[in-house]
């Protein structure tokens, strides 16, 4: 006797528990490879998984087992030349031809690296890695002033041009079927009694009960009659809601300092910083434009490329960018169209005279085209001029500039989230 | 009589018609004995699955079947390689997996080949008999599994994973060879296993004592002061009733390991029997519906080109040859059986006079029923079949700068060839003779292990010094390895490293 089973809408997902020990087991491995494709990687295509590579000698389980040497016989299938005696010399290296690895690999080539993918979720996990990459859903967010209908249901309240023919029928029904159930049943009840009565021979009693069963049958169906085909109270309407919907273009302006103080872990940092920005954008937005500015004494527009990995030295002037912002706001995204966001790292270094213009141009300048100023100082030291300008501006536009410090990797997520923390509350 | 099917498309109706027919032939033609068969309909992703947890229904969770799925996976993605296409499971009932994508015809191979050849074949063989309980595993299987997610959550899951480790390290070295170990059920389990934890722990403390006038006259020490009075060789077990220090959650996980080592344990003595035994019956049922006007010859074109493809067996100078194909050998091995029993000519009457021209059904299953691997070709490989696939032997030592074909398949080479292949699948001579001789109770605690080399056969020293960390994991105080040959040791591992003087953990 066979049981046949369809197993197949069980669960297919058993191993995932076991993968995701495995991944944590080898946790130094993948993040290593993650790192190493953020590198790689432009800003702009961080959403995607990663193909990772862990060598083979650091996964394995091992067991006791034979190694080469001492004398073995083994038994091969598909002998064409050889005679007994025949001697064959040993190929170079020693260690003979069956060293024990030859059930273990069952594929042609011995591959020493053990690949496999991880999605594009665990590659953001492990991004930031015990940062928590927070659920960042569809907010409204300031400058969103379109709104979308969207169905919202049905509602009992609402104007003629809106009802919901079926919905309000179906209702009518069921109230006319709960209304009258008792009603029919007795109608039904009386006629039987009646089909009965008239079966038989007449009597004067019968005749009477006749009567009245009539009476009674008339009279149910007169109630019955009386109950509303459709009321006001089955009427049901469908609902819409209005949705805002954020405008769907955002640019986000990054900028940096790449003066000669800015050494390449700063500039990774400041780059993981701006790669949240993105990611978080992205989630709200759906085109996004991305402007890298970098600057030293004189500021300039660059791609990503020339933006992270070039060398430049020299002194600082932060206004030059600030500027430079200002006229690409003005020549290419109008305030109207676009939803603009600029972020700013910085080792904090400033010509002096320079930081009361920058946090002019800031405050009059750009701050009411923007939705969001944010400061980054990637430099555990002590802070410089620029920092007490922004101070200032902070106080005075807690809503929309914010500035933080930054020394190692682990708090940039902490930092972004305070950074942005007035933003997602006050949704 | 007409067809059971055309085309390719299967149903579960279906399914079960063409279940019915083989069943027919296999039980009432052909006498095989089966458990009842439980055949389970999975998608790919669930084959993946399964086969990631080395084809336990329900398994306890560790790192290293992530790492398999994750290989399987990735490998299944690029196309590397296809799924096997059944899994099946020695219990009772007998669980076989079939692939929801496969055709009629691939099912159809697969319920003879699963449910009636490896069924009968579970059912049967000795070693499973003895060593295996097929209707409490599944049972054994969910108790583990609870009781490992349990120590995980009271102890931590990097705790329970370490323990683990250790234990997979020495499953090999964690079965009995020789005696029969006691059913296991998963009732029994759980009613004694409080009971143990306590028990076991008093015991292992009163080995520890270090006041001599309060032990018990009962004592397990030997009066010289050896311990153990014989060599151990199944390590786990060891380690499971010794270790000083293990907590009692540890020496269940121990358990649990073994029992899993155990329960495998004769399904890795009879690779070439028990997939030659598949390989024959699903050869024969599927070749009798045939006979019997059941299936098209379509379907017949499909079955054999598969079927051929599992038991071929590629020339040692192929460039995807890994060692013999076990389906190849086993279902040519069987089938040769049977021609001898059928059509003897006079080497077969020289050879195999006790089986040439017997009843071939009766004479499969008793070979089916009696031996392992190894017994088995020493037993039934006929020099037809060391013609047929050409076989030699090579000698291999290390002294010499060469190697020399010792036999081939010849007169004078049938016998040395098939005791070779024979020794090939004596896992008693592939797995390193490895025995527990030695726990200095009186002093410092150190276990002491060792190697009996055959045929001066070294231990791979990286992976040996890797395990005998795990070992020191479990037992917690010095660990010594030492390799005998002819009496004296040749090689010497110690965990800690000998000449550091510091403990490492």
């Amino acid at each position: 006797m066979s049981y046949i089973i369809d197993r197949r809408l069980n669960d297919k997902r058993k191993s995932t528990v076991n993968r995701q020990r495995f991944l944590r087991r080898y946790r130094k491995h993948i993040r290593e490879a993650v790192n190493d494709a953020v590198n790689r990687r432009s800003i702009q295509d961080m959403e995607q998984g990663e193909r990772i590579n862990i060598p083979r000698k650091d996964l394995s389980e091992p067991i006791f087992h034979h190694g080469p040497g001492g004398q073995r016989s083994i038994v091969h299938p598909g002998n064409k030349e050889f005679h007994p005696g025949d001697r064959i010399m040993r190929p170079e290296g020693g260690g003979g031809q069956g060293s024990g690895d030859g059930q273990a690999s069952d594929q042609g080539e011995g591959d020493d690296a053990f690949a496999f993918e991880i999605d594009k979720q665990e590659f953001l996990n492990f991004l930031f890695e015990d940062l928590e990459l927070p659920n960042l859903i569809k907010r409204h967010l300031e400058g969103a002033q379109t709104f979308q209908t969207k169905h919202g249901g049905i509602v009992s309240q609402g104007m003629p041009a809106k009802i919901n023919i079926v919905r309000s029928m179906r209702q009518a029904s069921m109230r006319r079927r709960a209304l009258t159930a008792a009603t029919r049943r007795r109608i039904r009840d009386f006629k039987a009694e009646r089909e009965e009565l008239l079966q038989k021979d007449q009597s004067p009693q019968r005749q009477a009960r006749l009567q009245e069963l009539d009476e009674q049958i008339a009279k149910l169906e007169r109630r019955l009659d009386r109950i509303p085909f459709l009321d006001t109270v089955d009427l049901r309407f469908n609902h819409h809601v209005k949705v805002p919907v954020p405008v769907s273009r955002a640019v986000m302006f990054c900028i940096m300092d790449v003066s000669g103080s800015m050494n390449q872990d700063m500039k990774d940092l400041a780059k993981r910083f701006f790669l949240l920005l993105y990611l978080f954008l992205q989630r709200n937005y759906e085109k996004i434009e991305v402007v890298f500015i970098r600057h030293h004494t004189s500021a300039k527009e660059v791609d990503e490329e020339e933006f992270f990995y070039s060398r430049e030295t020299g002194g600082t002037i932060v206004s030059s960018a600030l500027k430079l912002t200002r006229d690409i706001i003005n020549e290419r995204y109008p305030v109207a169209e676009w939803n603009i966001y600029a972020a700013q790292a910085s080792d904090g270094d400033n010509w002096n005279d320079d930081s009361p213009a920058c946090a002019k141009l800031i405050e009059e300048e750009l701050l009411p085209k923007l939705q969001y100023f944010s400061y980054v100082e990637v430099m555990p030291r002590a802070h410089q001029a620029l920092w007490d300008h922004y101070q200032s501006i902070m106080e005075k536009h807690p809503t929309a500039f914010s500035m933080a410090q930054i020394d190692e990797p682990g708090e940039i997520y902490p930092v972004f989230r305070h950074l942005f923390k007035k933003r997602m509350e006050d949704a | 009589m007409s067809f059971l099917s055309q085309g390719s498309d299967w149903d579960f109706e279906l399914l079960a018609r063409y279940d019915e027919a083989i069943a027919d032939i296999a039980h009432n033609k052909y006498g095989l004995d089966t458990y009842p068969n439980q055949i389970e309909v999975i998608s790919s992703e669930q084959m993946m699955d399964a086969y990631s947890s080395v084809g336990m229904p329900v398994g306890y969770n560790h790192w290293s079947f992530g790492k398999q799925f994750v290989e399987v996976e990735g490998r299944y993605r690029r196309g590397q390689m296809g799924l096997a296409y059944e899994i099946v499971i020695n219990s009772d009932p007998c669980i076989a997996y079939l692939m929801e994508e496969n055709s009629i015809a691939m099912q159809a191979l697969v319920i003879a080949h699963a449910s009636y050849g490896h069924n009968s074949f579970f059912k049967n063989n000795y070693l499973f008999k003895t060593w295996t309980d097929a209707s409490s595993i599944i049972d054994y299987l969910v108790f583990a599994r609870n009781y490992i997610a349990e120590c995980e959550m009271r102890h931590g899951v990097t705790a329970v994973e370490e323990t683990l480790d250790s234990c997979h390290a020495l499953m090999n070295y964690g079965v009995d060879r020789y005696k029969r170990p006691s059913p296991i059920s998963a009732v029994e389990e759980k009613r004694r296993q409080r009971e143990r934890e306590e028990s076991l722990q008093k015991q292992v403390s009163e080995l520890w004592r270090t006041f001599p006038q309060l032990q018990p006259a009962t004592q397990r020490r030997e009066e010289d002061g050896t311990f153990p009075a014989e060599p151990q060789e199944n390590l786990l077990y060891f380690i499971e009733k010794n270790a000083p220090l293990l907590k009692p959650w540890q020496r269940e996980i121990i358990r649990i390991v073994r029992k899993m080592a155990q329960y495998f344990y004769p399904q890795r003595q009879t690779k070439v029997m028990n997939e030659g035994w598949a390989c024959l019956w699903h050869y024969t049922l599927l070749n009798d519906l045939y006979d019997k006007g059941l299936v098209t010859d379509g379907f017949m074109l499909e079955f054999l080109q598969n079927h051929s493809q599992v038991i071929y067996q590629p020339p040692f100078t192929a460039p995807f040859y890994s060692g013999m194909n076990p389906y190849a050998l086993g279902f040519n091995m069987f089938q040769d059986i049977r021609r001898i029993c059928e059509n003897p000519d006079d080497e077969d009457r020289e050879w195999f006079p006790e089986i040439a021209g017997s009843n071939w059904v009766e004479t499969v299953k008793f070979a089916m029923e009696s031996f392992k691997d190894e017994s088995f070709i020493q037993q039934f490989l006929s020099p037809k079949l060391i013609r047929y696939f050409k076989f030699f032997q090579i000698d291999d030592d290390d002294h010499n700068d060469y190697v020399e074909v010792a036999a081939i398949h010849n007169e004078q080479g049938y016998r040395k060839v098939r005791d070779a292949l024979a020794e090939q699948y004596n896992l008693s001579i592939q797995e390193p003779n490895i025995q527990i001789v030695r726990a200095n109770i009186h002093g410092d605690r150190a276990l002491t292990l060792r190697h009996q080399r055959s045929s001066s056969r070294p231990l791979d020293d990286d992976s040996a010094r890797e395990v005998l960390r795990h070992l020191h994991r479990l037992w917690q105080f010095d660990v010594h390895l030492e390799s005998v040959e002819n009496g004296s040791v040749v090689s010497h591992h110690s965990m800690p490293p000998e000449p550091a003087p510091t403990v490492s953990s």
